[in-house]
């Protein structure tokens, strides 16, 4: 006690047996999970994204979703994750190990995304949700990503994405123009979209009661 | 060992022995002027920045187009920004200023070699200004509490050795005597943060671990952060300002290292209760349900110290504003800690995680207790340093009655609305867009919250700036005096 070193070390080891503890011994438990098949010849999962989808990341990085959306799905019967289909089961460690930025999040403000890829959402209705979300729910207090978008000039057909506005809607482009998604907001609509929860794994099965994904 | 001779006699940081006490004390506050006040001003210039962000980002849940021109000022970038800005730009700048001046105090030693402090400073809050340019730019790492770019670990971590050193320093040269319960719990902050710091950037930022176990040393990081830095520099300063502002002895003190024991070695073992049901193993998470209740030891044992000296001296407790903010911090405390070991356990961990529950309990721990306890040593440690009192008593009334009512009504809106958004959240035949309805008077309150708090900054910020330059004034003026230039005691 009277000794500085001798502190110092008590301090310090403290400290380190709960990094030893929890986190040094989490690693060496599951640091090294590989993608596994629940029987032999069946595809390994998890699988690597796309390139467009990891761009698609940097994008939901630079925007923050993750202030307000998480990515985990609690097991059955814990909350109602499930039972609000956001998810076929609940999320195990190996889901994550092919993300180099695991995104979990700790906020609900929104909805969980871990399997939003698997919802059947219809892509332009998602665009239009991304670009305003009262467009598509009404009471949604999820910022507009309006800046993820740009105007242009109708070339010979419509763009693919073009936004599709409700009829008097003030953010309706001059005729001849269109509002499309931007590289940004492609590359974003890719990476949720390859967010899916929609294999088992032998530790992970889906649970029996899971109800179809809502749209 | 000649030629360190000399080097150890320049930070040999004991006062002249022979001065009495008094002189000694007020040797040391001299020593200490210019840096204090640095991270004082500077911590309070980022406080004041957070909480214009803060507001911004607080109206934007409930009026998304406020604002929503620019993807800089989208929630998205404001949240963590005001996050970084109240953890390394307010917390940590306030935390250097005040756990230095107490452990100096303390310790009867002086600080030296001023200018090493002074580059520090700078290169600190040149690092956190780096760090919050760059979320807001976009360039948001999305890791909580890390969110700055890996290039500012080395920033901010060099410039925090240079400032802690002289923490160790003081303590190393410390008079002879029985080592204060204040002191034990600023060395080992001290000495723990840089280490959570670099586990965190490292396993999250340089050489990310695989899978959940980033999560699990972001957890670790974020709960030591506020567990065994910000925890045991608030506690510190309680234990340091009441008895000394009451002039009474804190009450059992006996307990007072039975709750350090306790703090220091369960509170690391929370690390992973921010994920219970989450994608790591159950056992860890057990683990950290466990130490989380074991913490109730320092809960109670700081209760006991706290609240029945306070008690004692009750009438003196509201006459001082050092008090005032004090035990304001210390209930709080004791508050966030009960609130604390109860959401730790499974089934009401369940109801609150991911809600504006969670919320709440950061800005109890991090603002109605840490923040709190700052501004009354800040009050009680201005004056010394600057040889003056407090010009203004309606400021003072301003700054608590604005900052303790909004910290009071946000904690009442987050906790009442975010246990709400649990219940209703768990019950999937509410739809969510039910949930986000709910939340939308929550989300308003806590503006109004955040309003008056940012009332009660400006007082408190504005009566900081006339202090510092009313020690301006009298300090040139005592130097014209000195030079014959002016007469004492003449007007003008």
């Amino acid at each position: 006690m009277k000794n500085l070193p001798i502190l110092f070390s008590g301090i310090f080891f403290a400290l380190a047996t709960s990094w030893c503890g929890l986190i040094l011994s989490a690693n060496l438990q599951y640091g090294a999970l590989q993608p596994v098949a629940v029987d032999e010849g069946d595809p390994l999962y998890p699988q690597a994204i796309s390139g467009l989808a990891a761009q698609g990341r940097q994008v939901y990085l630079q925007m923050g979703c993750i202030n307000c959306h998480t990515q985990q799905i609690r097991p059955d019967g814990v909350g109602a994750d499930i039972a609000r289909g956001w998810g076929k089961r609940g999320t195990v460690p190996r889901d994550y190990i092919l993300q180099d930025r695991v995104l979990l999040g700790s906020l609900r403000n929104g909805p969980d995304l871990a399997d939003v890829g698997d919802r059947n959402l219809n892509t332009h209705n998602h665009f239009l949700h991304l670009y305003d979300a009262r467009l598509v729910t009404p009471d949604s207090n999820m910022p507009p990503f309006k800046f993820l978008f740009r105007t242009q000039k109708i070339g010979d057909e419509p763009a693919p994405h073009a936004l599709k506005f409700p009829d008097g809607s003030p953010d309706m482009p001059p005729a001849g123009y269109e509002v499309v998604p931007t590289e940004r907001a492609l590359a974003l609509m890719e990476y949720l979209h390859s967010l899916k929860i929609d294999y088992e794994l032998p530790e992970a099965k889906f649970a029996p009661a899971a109800t179809p994904a809502k749209p | 060992m000649i030629p360190f001779a000399s080097l150890l006699a320049s930070v040999d940081p004991r006062p002249d022995p022979r001065l009495s006490e008094r002189a000694r004390l007020s040797q040391i506050d001299a020593s200490m002027r210019g840096p204090a006040v640095l991270f004082v001003v500077t911590a309070l210039a980022w406080l004041a920045a957070a909480t214009v962000l803060g507001l911004i980002a607080s109206i934007k849940l409930h009026a998304p187009y406020f604002l929503s021109g620019t993807e800089f000022l989208t929630y998205g970038r404001l949240a963590p920004a005001c996050a970084n800005l109240l953890v390394y730009g307010w917390g940590c700048n306030v935390a250097f200023a005040v756990g230095l001046w107490i452990m100096a105090r303390l310790c009867e030693t002086q600080v030296k070699h001023l200018g090493m402090l002074y580059v520090a400073g700078g290169v600190w809050n040149f690092g956190v200004f780096w760090g919050v340019a760059a979320i807001v730019l976009g360039g948001s790492t999305s890791v909580e509490w890390l969110e700055m770019p890996a290039g500012v670990g080395p920033v901010l971590g060099s410039s925090y050795l240079l400032i802690a050193l002289w923490v160790i320093l003081c303590f190393q040269y410390r008079q002879a005597g029985p080592v204060y319960v204040s002191q034990w719990y600023l060395l080992a902050a001290f000495c723990w943060f840089p280490w959570i710091y670099f586990v965190g950037e490292m396993m999250t930022l340089w050489a990310p671990a695989r899978g959940t176990v980033q999560a699990l040393a972001d957890g670790w990081f974020v709960q030591n952060a506020l567990g065994l830095w910000f925890t045991p520099v608030g506690l510190a300063a309680i234990y340091y300002c009441l008895p000394k502002v009451l002039g009474r002895p804190i009450r059992h003190y006996y307990l007072a290292p039975l709750g350090f024991l306790v703090l220091a070695l369960f509170s690391p073992w929370t690390g992973a209760r921010n994920l219970i049901y989450g994608p790591v193993p159950v056992w860890i998470q057990t683990v950290s349900i466990a130490a989380s209740v074991v913490l109730v030891v320092t809960m109670v044992v700081t209760a006991i110290n706290f609240h029945l000296t306070a008690w004692a001296g009750r009438r003196d407790v509201w006459e001082s504003p050092t008090l005032r903010f004090v035990v304001f911090g210390a209930v709080a405390f004791t508050l966030s800690a009960v609130i604390g070991v109860v959401t730790a356990l499974r089934s009401v961990n369940v109801v609150t995680h991911f809600t504006q529950f969670a919320v709440g309990q950061g800005v109890n721990g991090l603002y109605a207790f840490f923040t709190m306890a700052m501004f009354g040593v800040i009050y009680f440690m201005l004056p010394r340093l600057l040889e003056r009192e407090w010009p203004s008593r309606l400021l003072i009334q301003w700054h608590f009655w604005g900052t303790g009512a909004g910290v009071v009504l946000m904690l009442a809106a987050l906790y009442i609305g975010g246990w709400n958004q649990g219940m209703l959240m768990n019950d999937a035949t509410v739809p969510f867009i039910a949930v986000v309805r709910q939340l939308v008077p929550v989300n308003e309150l806590r503006t109004l919250a955040l309003a008056s708090m940012a009332v009660g900054l400006v007082a408190f910020c504005l009566h900081v700036v006339l202090m510092l330059v009313g020690a301006l004034i009298s300090a040139s003026r005592a130097v014209l005096v000195k030079n014959g230039i002016l007469r004492e005691g003449s007007v003008g």
